[in-house]
């Protein structure tokens, strides 16, 4: 059978998923090469056609948006009803 | 409650990650590097016509020795348009609020156009400090006054920069949490703040654009005075 790191995600088997999660590239040099594929794939799928609209951009902003907030969110989260600020 | 309005200045860390180091890396991946391609896409057209024009404007008065500082001058105002502009997203934090950085960006730029100057032209740097045409008397003050507001220009170019973005982001907060504030007591006062808020954003959108540009702007001055 293959090994489960050169599987595709699609064919690891639930059970099998901390396996997985063990087996991938953790090292600076991997994680920069699996940042550099996610953007190559949503810049081409995206971005990168002929008649690109605002919609590329907003995901990316929108997205954006959530990480600052899941960032900020320890920081925010005293803000929300407080009788006296 | 004092400090909890600048509390949208502090960068706050999650899982060991400040979040000026996620604001930074935007610019990055929103502006993409042209292809070798004839026609781009939508994206990257409009991106390498606006940077096209942007720097045949601003190297119109600077002669050919300054040339040189077009790539860092045009990169310069890319960066700063963009964080501002980004800044003005909800939730996210603007990284020219930070004095810091700023003051990063002003002081060595403006020594290096100091430098040039004085390596290249050095009588002609120095007659800078002193306008045509002053009457004898007051020489001496003068350039005592020309030196100060020589000196100053990096803290003002730095200054300038965090106080615009901090003041606008500070304003947008406060009248958004009066506009919060009225709504259950006062809906027509409410609404009105809301109108405010409104006009105040268009504002800073403006704002975040022209400071990039003034920034850019004053230091291509200082660039051609000098070299």
């Amino acid at each position: 059978a293959v090994p489960i790191s050169q599987r595709r995600l699609m064919d690891v088997k639930l059970g099998e998923l901390p396996n997985w999660a063990a087996s991938r590239d953790f090292t600076p040099n991997g994680i920069l090469s699996a940042v550099r594929r996610g953007h190559d794939r949503f810049y081409n799928k995206y971005i990168n056609v002929k008649k690109g609209g605002i919609g590329g951009v907003a995901m990316l902003l929108t997205g954006y948006v959530v990480l600052s907030y899941i960032w900020e969110y320890d920081h925010i989260k005293h803000d929300r009803w407080r009788k006296y600020h | 409650m004092i400090l909890s309005f600048f509390d949208q200045f502090m960068s706050p860390t999650h899982l060991g990650i400040p979040l000026i180091a996620l604001a930074l890396s935007l610019p990055w991946i929103l502006i993409p590097t042209p292809t070798n391609r004839w026609l781009n896409n939508r994206l990257l057209t409009l991106q390498a016509w606006f940077i096209n024009r942007f720097t045949q404007q601003l190297m119109l008065p600077i002669n050919l020795g300054g040339h040189k500082w077009a790539v860092l001058l045009t990169a310069l105002m890319l960066l700063l348009i963009t964080l501002n502009l980004l800044g003005l997203l909800p939730y996210t934090f603007t990284p020219t609020t930070q004095l810091s950085l700023n003051m990063g960006f002003a002081v060595p730029l403006w020594l290096a156009t100091v430098i040039i100057g004085m390596r290249n032209q050095p009588t002609a740097a120095l007659g800078h400090l002193l306008p045509e045409g002053t009457p004898v008397p007051l020489i001496p003050v003068l350039i005592v006054i020309e030196t100060i507001s020589l000196f100053i220009r990096p803290l003002a170019l730095g200054v300038r920069l965090t106080a615009n973005l901090t003041a606008g982001h500070l304003l947008i907060q406060l009248i958004a949490t009066a506009a919060f504030v009225l709504l259950p007591m006062m809906p027509t006062v409410a609404i009105l703040t809301s109108v405010v808020l409104f006009l105040l954003t268009l504002l800073e959108v403006a704002v975040a654009m022209i400071q990039a540009y003034v920034f850019v702007l004053l230091l291509s001055l200082y660039l051609q005075e000098n070299v």
